[in-house]
């Protein structure tokens, strides 16, 4: 019986944990939050239940499914609230066993002090780690009452709390709607949605041959609840604008939005400015590769992780399902996650045909979403001397500029260290990869000097020294199951 | 075009040497594989110590380096302006403590002996040292204090260093690596051949740290550098407790030892940018950067020994790079015998950044055929304790 390690509970990660369940292996299902689900079901805690979930959450019934047979399953140890702060991927076996690897988790709550150590030696692991969102700078990005849209999502799924009272969303892709529904449902007032890309953009990605959308029509309904959603609460939709600056003392008080070329240039003249208490920002969505990179998988050149048939990584024993393996969605990130799972626990994607064709219907659909809302050259165009690029570390965008005169470096390397850019708390993952697009446009052939990427992170997680300090628990055993988990009735299952 | 000399390596020691010659008259050509301060340099802590160094060879060029870089810091801030960033020069000073009596007797035994070579090496009793460093842990044996002890930011300094050189007249040939030797008809060494085509020069300066082994054996030659990996943690940003560069007296054991396997000891110190950086680690693995948790969860530890209030402090970050080590434990600084016009600046182990400067006055003076301030003949690659090394790598 092998032991399958699998990092991320959101729906890629628990439909690999049932995956590898079905097929025998001993699963080990690790989580940084308190709860399952991922980003894509935050929910409320089991303590506070609350009746209108099915109508935040796209797909909640998979997820309660999942979630009952795993926490009722002996032989999937859940560990939530356990954030993997480390791989040691060396070669010795002394410090990885047989598998891929030891795999380095610090177990409580964060904010807890009782934290405890634990490493696990599994024989393979899932990466299903996920995506953060992704948002591009913009002169007062910084005050107050911005938030990521992932953020106020969070807040709305999470905690039903309401960012503001009048509120904008902007940037651009799918996620937008979501995040309009969810505002729109915790009760705040969204004056519109703004959308980067222009509708001829929206067209060429979303149109050609339609007929290959028709299998993902359930991805179309899942958009068109949105929609719906959104014309009943009067919610206006305007592509090719986006927010360009946000105004405010102590707070954000107003935001100026502009029609943007198919680049994201802000057309000059095209300005105006509406009163808000709240913004709400998405770009896309950044892969978090810190894990796979740590586990020494071989990143493509779209920096995702690169995967076969099987979502096996270019690492023995390692695999990857969801977005870090390509931006898709809930739907893509089921499919892959079985399939990871089932091959984690020694099976054949061929055993499964219906998640292959799945994976091959809704890849399509990620196709698109990249081709009509991918982030354009154009948006440094926003970016003013005062910008703050480095939230953490307070560097404004001609602070970046003026240091990269003096020294003339073209490494990214040498101006994070000479400027303190993306060294912060937060250690790039707000502004690594809008950084290097910033430094890498200053550049001749818009080409960095060095091949350093802002996705590597060795520690993936802060923890505290003591907690470095301390010895860890000797390594958890798996737990002991012989019991495969039963095997789906036949028929539509998720 | 012909250049008086080619620097490989583009690191603080090479971007020293570049800004030494250029500012000489010489016409200078770098030559960097990747990018300026992309290795070591900007892999390290900035260290300019004294403290870890016995009397010796080593320590002569230390104290002249020490001299050197406060009128080095002067200058580059006066050429540079206030727009370049600045390198972070501070003669904080070093607080060597030990931990066990045992430590203490060698660690007093070792200050009485540096301070026969004229280094500043004041003990101080627990009182002092708790009013030198607050929050430092009552319970050590003994402490030195060294006031000499001195840290730059390495990465700025490095691209200070390359700014001026480059405001002097030197070239920077980056993304451009080494491939093998020019030679004349007569076998003599007229350049170097690269990625990009052949460059020539009368003389060739490897100053490629760890890897300047990987560039002689190029150009035909062996030299054993070799590298040594060290850690280092790095704490987010908090008020700042830490007042100077405090280390465990196990430190110095380290620097000078030859054990290849994992030797750890605590260096601690804060940093303009208001982390803590939290070192060290000493071992040999080649050139494997992978992460050792291993060797973080001690280090970790030993930090405790000196500071408990880091406990609750946030470890955002480690980072590792690899150190030039030499077997005799002297750097290689000079012309090598086997070759005519192929010079040596590299094998500085732990101490390149202090030494940059000392190695880079050193070099022009034998280029213009003075007298350099300080005996160059230890340093000399045709040294004695380094003959039966050449001739053992092929």
């Amino acid at each position: 019986m092998s032991s399958v390690l699998i990092l991320g509970a959101g729906p890629a990660g628990l439909a690999a944990a049932r995956a590898a369940r079905r097929r025998g292996a001993s699963v080990t299902l690790v989580d940084s939050s308190e709860q399952l689900g991922g980003q894509f079901w935050r929910h409320l805690p089991a303590e506070r239940p609350a009746a209108r979930e099915r109508i935040l959450h796209h797909g909640w019934d998979t997820f309660r499914a999942l979630q009952a047979q795993l926490v009722a399953d002996d032989g999937c140890r859940i560990l939530t609230s356990a954030s993997v702060f480390a791989i040691d991927a060396t070669a010795s076996p002394s410090t990885t066993g047989t598998g891929p690897g030891r795999v380095h988790v610090i177990v409580g709550p964060s904010d807890g002090t009782g934290r405890e150590r634990i490493e696990l030696l599994p024989d393979a692991i899932v990466l299903a780690t996920g995506a953060h969102d992704r948002t591009l700078p913009f002169p007062g990005w910084d005050l107050p009452g911005v938030f990521t849209g992932g953020a106020a999502q969070a807040l709305a799924k999470g905690e039903r709390l309401a960012v503001g009272a009048h509120v904008v969303v902007a940037g651009a892709g799918p996620f937008l709607l979501p995040v309009a529904a969810s505002l729109a449902a915790t009760g705040s007032r969204v004056l519109g949605v703004f959308e980067s890309s222009r509708l001829s953009s929206l067209v060429r990605g979303w149109l050609p041959r339609p007929w290959q959308l028709l299998p993902a029509a359930k991805k179309g309904a899942e958009l068109a609840g949105y929609i719906g959603g959104q014309l009943k609460s009067r919610i206006p939709y305007t592509t090719g604008a986006s927010v360009i600056a946000a105004h405010g003392t102590d707070r954000v008080e107003s935001v100026t939005v502009a029609s943007l070329d198919k680049n994201w240039t802000p057309v000059a003249g095209t300005e105006r400015t509406l009163a808000v208490d709240a913004v709400c920002v998405s770009h896309g969505f950044t892969p978090r590769l810190e894990l796979a990179i740590a586990a020494g998988c071989q990143i493509t050149d779209e920096r995702f992780v690169a995967v076969d048939d099987a979502q096996a990584t270019s690492v023995p024993g390692v695999y990857a399902a969801g977005e870090i393996t390509g931006i898709g969605g809930v739907d893509l990130a089921l499919a892959e996650g079985a399939l990871a799972g089932h091959a984690a626990a020694g099976g054949n994607p061929f055993d499964l045909p219906g998640e292959v064709r799945k994976r091959r219907i809704y890849e399509g659909f990620a196709r698109r979403i990249e081709a009509a809302h991918g982030i354009r050259p154009g948006w440094p165009d926003m970016v003013t001397d005062d910008t703050i690029v480095c939230r953490c570390e307070e560097v404004s965008f001609g602070a970046l500029c003026s240091t990269a005169e003096s020294t003339a470096s073209t490494s990214l390397r040498s101006l994070k260290l000479t400027t303190r850019a993306g060294l912060g708390i937060c250690q790039g993952r707000v502004c690594g990869r809008s950084l290097e697009q910033l430094i890498a446009r200053r550049l001749p052939g818009n080409t960095l000097g060095d091949t350093v990427s802002t996705d590597r992170r060795p520690i993936a997680v802060p923890l505290r020294l003591g907690e470095l300090a301390a010895a860890a628990r000797p390594t958890d055993p798996s737990p002991t199951t012989p019991t495969p988990l039963a095997d789906p009735p036949k028929g539509p299952t998720s | 075009m012909s250049n008086d000399v080619i620097i490989v390596g583009a690191g603080i020691v090479g971007a020293a040497c570049a800004r030494a010659f250029a500012l000489a008259g010489f016409s200078v050509l770098v030559l960097e594989r990747g990018t300026t301060a992309g290795g070591t340099s900007s892999a390290c802590e900035g260290n300019l110590l004294v403290s870890d160094k016995g009397p010796g060879h080593e320590l002569v060029l230390a104290q002249f380096a020490s001299r050197l870089w406060s009128s080095t810091a002067a200058d580059l801030r006066a050429e540079l302006g206030d727009t370049f960033p600045s390198i972070e020069f501070e003669r904080k000073g070093g607080l060597v403590v030990a931990t066990t009596a045992d430590g203490a007797e060698s660690l007093l035994a070792f200050a009485a002996d540096q301070r026969g070579a004229r280094v500043d090496a004041r003990v101080v009793d627990a009182a002092e040292m708790l009013e030198l460093e607050p929050d430092l842990n009552p319970a050590v044996a003994a402490g030195v204090f060294y006031p000499d002890d001195a840290q730059v930011q390495p990465t700025i300094a490095t691209e200070a260093l390359m700014a001026s050189a480059r405001r002097n007249g030197a070239r920077l040939l980056e993304n451009t690596e080494v491939t093998g030797g020019l030679f004349d008809d007569a076998g003599a060494l007229i350049g170097v051949s690269t990625n990009r085509g052949p460059q020539r020069a009368s003389r060739v300066l490897i100053a490629a740290g760890p890897w300047s082994g990987d560039v002689a054996r190029r150009i035909g030659l062996s030299l054993p550098v070799r590298p040594r990996r060290g850690e280092l943690l790095v704490t987010s940003r908090m008020r700042h407790r830490i007042f100077h560069k405090v280390y465990d007296a196990d430190y110095v054991g380290a620097v000078g030892s030859d054990d290849r396997a994992l030797q750890t000891s605590s260096v601690v110190e804060s940093t303009a940018g208001g982390t803590v950086l939290i070192g060290s680690s000493r071992q040999q693995v080649e050139f494997d950067s992978s992460l050792r948790v291993d060797v973080l969860t001690e280090v970790a530890a030993k930090a405790l020994r000196l500071f408990p209030f880091l406990a609750t402090a946030a470890v955002m970050r480690s980072y590792g790079g690899f150190r030039p080590f030499m077997p005799d434990h002297l750097p290689a600084i000079g012309e090598d015998p086997r070759m005519p016009g192929l010079w040596h600046a590299s094998g500085h182990e732990g101490a390149g950044i202090g030494l940059s400067l000392a190695t880079a006055e050193l070099l022009r003076d034998l280029f213009l055929g003075r007298t350099p301030e300080v005996d160059p003949s230890p340093y000399s690659p045709a040294r004695a304790t380094l003959a039966p090394h050449l001739e053992l790598v092929a």
